[in-house]
């Protein structure tokens, strides 16, 4: 049997050791009427099997082809460098640091995370990663209402749909009212009511693509005792104003585009990011300096008493891991591109957006809203959204997220480019538009 | 005290030279940002991200790798935490997965869709229940989608203003009691009896009609059978609760009996533990949740159904309490674990939970040889509790096995027992290893009796020795200071 030791005999030793006749008898407290059911389970597989099997799914999966989807995750390069490194088994097959005297691996990866989270973010504490995105968002507006004990929370509708649903299921349990601000002209205008808010929480750039005046938003936020939640991509943040220089709170998001594969959606990890005024509200993991006996530097998970092994009903959340793994495959791809390497990704992704809106533009083609946007933006089109994405799909194109109707753009997607579209991918999309009847014009070289 | 940063392992930052560095993405020519984007979303100064040489980088994280403990280095038999062997094939098989776009077309990724669709049903099957979620990203993760449903499920009962107390007993996780204030409850704890389980004239008396549910974990803790599972079940259905499995430990009973047969209305699993996805340092989990049928409608959104031309992703939950993350679930993880089921299959996973029993028993009976005892004299499952002699502090025994290159057992915890070590060696260990644990034990008892300032110094030999963890806490240093800041 795979990964199992024992032979017949070391089963034999082992029984005899603990004085039962058989393994069977080890389980004799289970309900007698319950024990071994019959479970309708697809017979063992060996390795060449298994891997045959997991090919042949894959195999219907497409992955080739130009890609412009975005919509919160993206297809960005990955030097070989980061999983090669980030990936080694010491790393993989770790646990939480219990024992920081052998888990300085961990420990010290973390302290460096948190050290460029807080860099990017230009705010001084970040947490060891949560979940994704959309969880730290959530978790945000919890810290936001146990710090100001208000019970309102008034989010943009140019935060991601779904980081919003994921806010509301959060929040209804604790009976937390959640208000959202519509947009206008694509962009969230400074909200009223906000006098009752415990936190305003806008996305830079916004679900469209679109760039927000996040520095108005804090003002107004702050000028009513809220508190500003920015949920940022954080790969912009190589060149856009960081939270902590706009007036934010607290900075929120997802780090898939730091370096960790799409992986259909997860995992990739959540980061947050506060102001030290809001240290002692932080929820998950934190790593901190100290020295051992002999004064070496060393790390240690430290402020456990916000934890819930610690507080249990009292935590400030449930929390208990944190994304490891995901967010050390973003530190070595930080380390690996340097300021330089992730200001060189983000300005290639705004260029290949913008020339890609040029080129349509040009084919006649226009924006569902004209207004500066980041490397991600909304294209009106003929047909439903999700039409539009399986025509491209069908001509080889991965592109065209489907925009929801609460935007009230009529049809159209979301396009977004990375430093990995090249200029003749974006040529492959101009005809892959004008072949599924998107753009006028007889495309220009099919295939 | 002596100056740390002379014989400190060097930060990342400390290595940094200003125009090093290893990776080169690809380059765009094209205009300003400042003309794109406007002068005033830009920010003034790069951040300070190390600058270092691709061999430098290597050598940073190699060298950081080697100061990490891992399953892959030696022993972890953490109890409640499941560190079995990870097997190598499944990064292979996460990898044929790891490109996919979630926003792609659906049949553009019929492969994963029904990768994820046949997961569903193994889970359930697994567990005895009747419609699984991918979702959660983790146990506790899990237990808060578990709770919100159960939640649902009183309020369309109309009976939600009425039941506002979540029972668990006092030797839960954590998590449990966390994840009931997160959903609003208020906890109540039982207490365990003398044989380490449920006290269940206290938990009959807990019951009332204010009781949303009951979290238990079984076997629980301790590392025992709750061997009243059906009296507790029927006593908690009779007074309107539901029954919530904490997951955490099926690897005791996996194939052998299922949490829906012992009348458990909702459970979550921790992939990372029975199906043996990488624990990563701490992450990512991924904590499914499965449900009986009474409890189907509530389910998070999207599920992956099968349709008449192939396999989609649906929102078509009549009384969903939403979406509890982005997207449809750590994929990645959700692909290694069915790889895990579809190498071993039922026989296979039946002598999992055999064997991993018979080891804990195993290193039980060793350890107590070796000159601990064990507060409840039974025979376990898949983990025990242990305490040293009297005078031997837990954590000075734990300090001492890092010097024999092997990881302690979780120590106190769980908190109703004193100098608590809880010890669970998995099922991939052999008995060669168990022996070396217990031998090892047995030395730095003996070496505590000969030399009494030895353990209170350990350990010795490890990268670091012993923390002032106070000081971290009182003056917390969380990110590295620039010495121009």
């Amino acid at each position: 049997m795979p990964y199992l030791p024992h032979s017949a005999d070391d089963v034999r030793r082992a029984l005899e050791t603990i004085g039962v006749d058989s393994i069977d008898a080890l389980f004799d407290e289970l309900p007698s009427t319950l024990r071994n059911p019959d479970i309708d389970l697809p017979p063992a597989m060996d390795e060449t099997t298994l891997m045959g099997h997991l090919r042949a799914l894959a195999a219907k999966d497409v992955t080739a082809g130009p890609n412009f989807l975005g919509g919160g995750m993206r297809r960005h390069f990955i030097p070989a460098v980061t999983p090669a490194l980030a990936l080694q088994s010491e790393f993989v097959t770790a646990y939480t640091p219990y024992q920081p005297e052998v888990a300085q691996g961990v420990l010290q990866a973390t302290f460096e995370f948190q050290t460029m989270m807080s860099e990017l973010t230009g705010l001084d504490v970040a947490n060891a990663s949560m979940y994704d995105g959309a969880t730290a968002v959530a978790e945000a507006a919890l810290l936001a209402v146990r710090q100001t004990r208000r019970e309102t929370v008034l989010v943009s509708r140019g935060v991601h749909p779904e980081t919003r649903d994921v806010l509301a299921t959060y929040l209804e349990a604790l009976e937390i009212a959640v208000h959202t601000v519509d947009l206008e002209a694509g962009r969230t205008p400074p909200p009223g009511a906000v006098e009752d808010a415990a936190c305003v929480i806008a996305q830079q750039p916004n679900h469209l693509g679109l760039l927000e005046d996040m520095g108005g938003l804090a003002e107004a936020a702050h000028a009513a005792g809220a508190l500003f939640v920015a949920a940022v991509d954080p790969l912009s943040l190589a060149v856009l104003k960081p939270p902590g220089v706009y007036g934010a709170d607290v900075a929120v998001g997802d780090g898939q585009v730091l370096g960790n594969p799409m992986a259909f959606g997860g995992p990739s990890f959540g980061f947050m990011v506060v102001r030290t005024a809001l240290l002692r509200q932080l929820p998950g993991r934190l790593v901190g300096q100290t020295t051992d006996v002999d004064g070496k530097r060393a790390f240690v998970l430290t402020l456990q008493a916000r934890e819930q092994h610690i507080r249990r009903s009292k935590a400030k959340s449930n929390i208990c891991s944190n994304h490891q793994l995901t967010a050390l495959m973003a530190t070595v791809n930080m380390a690996a591109l340097g300021p330089e390497g992730l200001r060189e990704m983000a300005v290639g992704s705004v260029r290949q957006a913008h020339r890609l809106l040029e080129r349509l533009r040009a084919a006649g083609a226009k924006p569902a809203v004209d207004a500066p946007f980041f490397n991600e933006f909304p294209l009106a089109t003929r047909r439903p959204g999700g039409e539009v994405r399986s025509a491209l799909a069908a001509r080889g194109v991965q592109a065209g997220v489907p925009l929801g109707a609460e935007y009230g753009l009529g049809n159209a997607v979301l396009l977004c480019a990375t430093e990995l579209v090249t200029d003749r991918d974006i040529e492959t999309l101009i005809d892959a538009l004008r072949g599924s009847a998107e753009l006028d014009g007889v495309a220009a070289h099919h295939g | 005290m002596a100056e740390p940063r002379e014989t400190s392992f060097p930060s990342l930052f400390e290595r940094s030279r200003a125009g090093r560095r290893a990776a080169r993405p690809p380059r765009h020519d094209g205009p300003d940002l400042g003309g794109l984007l406007g002068e005033e979303q830009l920010r003034d100064a790069p951040p300070r991200l190390p600058e270092v040489s691709e061999l430098d980088l290597v050598r940073h994280f190699t060298q950081l790798a080697h100061r990490q403990f891992s399953i892959d280095g030696n022993v972890y038999p953490l109890g409640s935490c499941t560190m079995k062997y990870n097997p190598k094939v499944h990064e292979e098989a996460a990898r044929l997965f790891q490109d996919l776009h979630p926003y792609q077309a659906p049949e553009t990724a019929q492969g994963t869709l029904q990768l994820l669709f046949e997961l569903q049903r193994d889970l359930a099957a697994l567990t005895g229940m009747e419609a699984v979620s991918l979702q959660p990203a983790a146990g506790a993760h899990g237990e808060l989608t578990g709770i919100l449903m159960i939640r649902a499920y009183h309020q369309a009962r109309g009976e939600g203003a009425q039941r506002r107390v979540v029972i668990v007993p006092d030797g839960a996780h954590g998590t449990n009691p966390a994840t009931a204030s997160m959903a609003g409850y208020r906890v109540v704890e039982v207490r365990s009896d003398a044989r380490g389980e449920v006290d269940l004239e206290a938990f009959r008396q807990a019951l009332g009609p204010e009781v949303a549910a009951v979290m238990l974990t079984n076997p629980n803790t301790v590392g025992v059978f709750e061997t009243h599972i059906l009296e507790i079940a029927r006593l908690a259905h009779e007074a309107g609760a539901q029954l919530y499995y904490d997951g955490a430990n099926l690897n005791a009973i996996v194939g052998r009996v299922r949490p829906g047969d012992m009348g458990f209305d909702v459970v979550h699993l921790n992939l990372h533990k029975t199906f043996t996805t990488p624990h990563g340092g701490g992450g990512p989990g991924t904590g499914p949740i499965g449900v009986k049928a009474h409890l189907a409608d509530f389910l998070p959104v999207p599920l992956v159904v099968r349709e008449d031309d192939g396999y989609a992703l649906s929102e078509d939950v009549p009384r969903s309490i939403g979406r509890i993350r982005s997207f449809y679930g750590n994929v990645g993880n959700l692909v290694r674990a069915y790889a895990y089921i579809r190498s071993l299959g039922l026989d296979g996973l039946r002598r999992v939970s055999g064997h991993a029993v018979l080891n804990a028993n195993y290193l039980r009976v060793k350890m107590q040889e070796a000159g601990f005892t064990v507060p409840v004299e039974r025979l376990n499952m898949h983990e025990f509790v242990a305490q040293p002699p009297d005078g031997v502090h837990t954590l000075d025994v734990a300090k001492a096995l890092l010097d024999y290159g092997m990881h302690p057992m979780t120590v106190y915890f769980p908190l109703i027992v004193k100098e608590a070590m809880m010890v669970e060696p998995t099922e991939t260990e052999s008995l060669e290893t168990l022996d070396a644990y217990a031998a090892a034990l047995g030395e730095i008892l003996a070496r505590a009796a000969a030399d009494p300032g030895y353990l209170e110094g350990a350990p010795y030999a490890t990268p670091v020795r012993r923390l002032d963890e106070v000081t971290a806490a009182r003056q917390p240093v969380l990110r590295y200071a620039f010495d121009d800041a």
